[in-house]
């Protein structure tokens, strides 16, 4: 090992597993009318948890991975883009949302064969998008049964100026009736539509699962803390996406398990993401998804991205510990809650749901902003490099906002435009040259 | 020894040749088809006006979005540090430097020794650039120097679209069609060019003093407009559009590590 090459390096034991397991999950959705089962569509964020009371053969595709794994195909993302703006429909959409609808008016799958049409669609309106992405969706194919669940309940956090920190805010019984409510009638709409039988006690596992599987990906992303970092930010992409696709899955449950258990191993031998870790920083919402090259470019420098505000966030649960530590949320298992009957695994799964700390964005930036210190801080880092994402409409709000906070808390700060999921909107060249500029304003040179 | 600097703009080559940190030769060559033989001329050029010949240099840098077409360079810097690095050359007491060229306008904060801190760099979008002031000029169908001198004839206000070239040429059109004072216009052009780059600049803080570089920074139309905006007066270099290359080749001379 060189002076410049100072940590030792090795693959993660668990990637193979991580890329079979990604497959399965789409060809499980693609041939699950071959084996009697249900699909349904929606996006990342929905509530999964629900529509598995309907059976083990219940699969479902997440709109957003799709998304970003349409983009990642540059030739079938320019494809999509056409097909999408010659129906009429404007350039400046949500990406994901054009890559989906691209798709579905292609008739193509990205992974191969026609497009897989769903049984029924089950969305959280989660951001400025969803709700419509998918109603236009049920639309195209011709008039899908759609069910959607608001979202905008408030705030779960509030400011509190003794602590400086922001606390759970501890009148939420509205806003989780709000959405109990609201799931409690999707799921007499579900056995109305698909003429199955509910099952509560798949609800009850499933929505275990959720819980488990979001805290656990927090736990893993905790363990980047070390120094050198067990893993690169490209890879975390690979991995953060599980909980994406189906956090209420046994097997992402297992899987984050498995992997947590080797980010520990890592840790405790010192083995490193980049073997020349000189500086680290970290990123805020999604990357140019056909370009993650500029992260091996970083890297070049000595520069590893050990995570961000979004794949900690997206789908990772957290909570504001007393003495202002972010860290993973404690589980309804771990604080010794029994889930005995629907209602209460729809109230946990209502709060679970609303304490999400990136569903927190579309109320008040300054959240966000507060947030990527506490990141800043504890995962030691030197620089924090932003998306102006004109693909996002949701998550970009407030980055400006965010951008400035950081900047007047003395946190060197960089950013860039681009797209994450229309490369037409991405200049590889120029956000090389911003990189590099950064990079050498921390003081780092090749 | 001697160094030379080639600045590989959108719309010309520029090359700057020092020896032992002094200038002692340049020169400029429109930006072709060929990068390459746009490159060699402008370095060629700027040998012959220094009288140096090729087999001299000790060390070419190359700067610009095309600087990876030019082979013969040993190094390559961001147009950033070269900026940084050729203001404070020129003068030491500049903290912020706005660098406004054919496409790209960037605004750059940096320390006493040139190294940059802080920077922002225009939208894609070449409506905070020269080809901006350009398209307008076409519009009314005057030369860029000619545009230049009308606006600083008026004292009007006329707000204008800066967010796209092509919206802001209907509304040129529009006034043209209106019969507002040719001045007046071009002073709204410059004032609608100066108040994009001159938010782009406040997104890092802006210090004192400020420098203006880049071939834009010849317009003397658009740098009253930005002095207004800022409220804060600029420092113009006498030949604003070498300032890049002048960084390159300082930083070649410096012996520092290239990207």
């Amino acid at each position: 090992m060189d002076s410049e090459n100072k940590y030792p390096t090795e693959g993660f034991k668990c990637w193979k597993k991580a890329k079979e397991l990604r497959l399965q999950y789409y060809k499980n959705y693609m041939q699950a009318k071959e084996k009697g089962g249900i699909r349904w569509a929606g996006n990342a964020p929905s509530i999964d948890a629900v529509p598995y009371g309907l059976g083990d053969d219940v699969y479902h595709l997440t709109g957003e991975p799709y998304g970003a794994t349409v983009a990642y195909n540059k030739e079938f993302a320019r494809r999509c883009h056409e097909v999408v703006e010659a129906k009429g429909y404007a350039r400046d959409l949500c990406a994901y949302m054009r890559n989906y609808w691209g798709s579905v008016l292609l008739n193509e799958f990205v992974f191969g064969g026609p497009f897989p049409k769903p049984d029924f669609m089950w969305v959280l309106h989660s951001c400025c998008s969803h709700a419509k992405w998918y109603q236009e969706a049920s639309r195209i194919e011709g008039g899908i049964p759609y069910f959607v669940i608001d979202w905008s309940a408030g705030m779960y956090y509030k400011w509190d100026e003794k602590r400086e920190d922001y606390v759970v805010d501890p009148n939420q019984e509205h806003r989780i009736q709000y959405l109990v409510d609201q799931m409690q009638e999707g799921i007499e709409w579900l056995e109305d539509i698909t003429g199955r039988e509910y099952d509560d006690e798949k609800l009850i596992q499933a929505a275990k699962n959720y819980f488990e599987s979001t805290s656990l990906w927090a736990e893993i992303c905790t363990l980047n803390q070390a120094i050198p970092a067990p893993m690169d930010e490209k890879t975390m992409y690979s991995f953060y996406v599980f909980a994406a696709l189906h956090k209420a899955h046994r097997e992402v449950v297992e899987f984050y398990k498995e992997l947590r258990d080797e980010m520990r191993d890592r840790v405790a031998r010192g083995i490193a993401a980049i073997p020349n870790e000189k500086a680290r920083i970290m990123t805020d919402i999604q990357p140019p998804w056909g370009f993650l090259e500029i992260y091996r470019y970083m890297e070049s420098y000595g520069v590893v991205s050990i995570g961000s505000f979004y794949t900690f966030t997206l789908m990772g649960h957290w909570e504001i510990a007393e003495d202002g530590t972010f860290r993973p949320r404690t589980t309804p298992m771990e604080k010794g809650i029994e889930i005995r009957t629907r209602e209460d695994a729809l109230r946990l799964l209502a709060d679970w749901a609303l304490g999400l700390p990136m569903a927190q964005i579309f109320y008040d930036h300054r959240f966000k902003s507060h947030i990527m210190k506490k990141i800043f801080t504890q995962w030691k880092c030197n620089g924090i490099i932003m998306h102006f994402n004109r693909g996002c409409e949701g998550l970009t709000l407030g980055v400006a906002e965010n951008k400035q906070a950081l900047v007047e808390a003395g946190i060197p700060v960089a950013y860039y435009e681009g797209n994450m999921g229309d490369e037409r909107e991405f200049e590889l060249a120029t956000v090389k040259e911003q990189i590099t500029a950064f990079i050498e304003s921390l003081g780092l040179i090749k | 020894m001697i160094a030379v600097g080639i600045d590989m703009g959108a719309k010309n080559v520029k090359a700057v040749v020092v020896r032992d940190g002094e200038q002692i030769g340049r020169s400029i060559f429109e930006t072709g088809f060929d990068r390459y033989v746009s490159a060699r001329k402008a370095f060629e050029g700027a040998l012959q006006d220094a009288d140096v010949g090729e087999e001299d240099v000790g060390v070419v840098v190359a700067t610009g979005a095309g600087k990876k077409v030019v082979t013969f360079a040993e190094k390559q810097f961001t147009v950033m540090a070269c900026n940084a690095k050729g203001i404070v050359r020129l003068f030491p007491s500049v903290r912020t430097v706005i660098d406004v060229g054919a496409e790209e306008a960037r605004a750059i904060r940096l320390d006493e020794t040139g190294k940059v801190i802080e920077f922002a760099i225009n939208e894609k979008c070449a409506a905070g650039a020269g080809a901006f002031v350009e398209a307008m000029a076409r519009a009314m169908e005057v030369e860029v120097g000619e545009f230049a001198q009308l606006s600083l004839a008026s004292t009007k206000a006329i707000p204008i679209n800066a967010q796209c070239v092509i919206f802001a040429e209907s509304e040129v059109v529009s006034l043209i069609h209106a019969e507002t004072d040719r001045a007046d216009i071009a002073k709204a052009v410059h004032d609608a060019m100066a108040a994009r780059v001159g938010a782009m600049s406040q997104r890092i803080k802006v210090q004192k003093d400020i420098a203006l570089v880049g071939g834009v920074a010849r317009n003397i139309g658009f740098v009253q407009s930005l002095k207004t905006f800022l409220k804060e007066d600029l420092l113009v270099p006498p030949d604003p559009e070498f300032v890049t290359a002048l960084g390159a080749a300082l930083l070649g001379m410096e012996g520092e590590e290239s990207d």
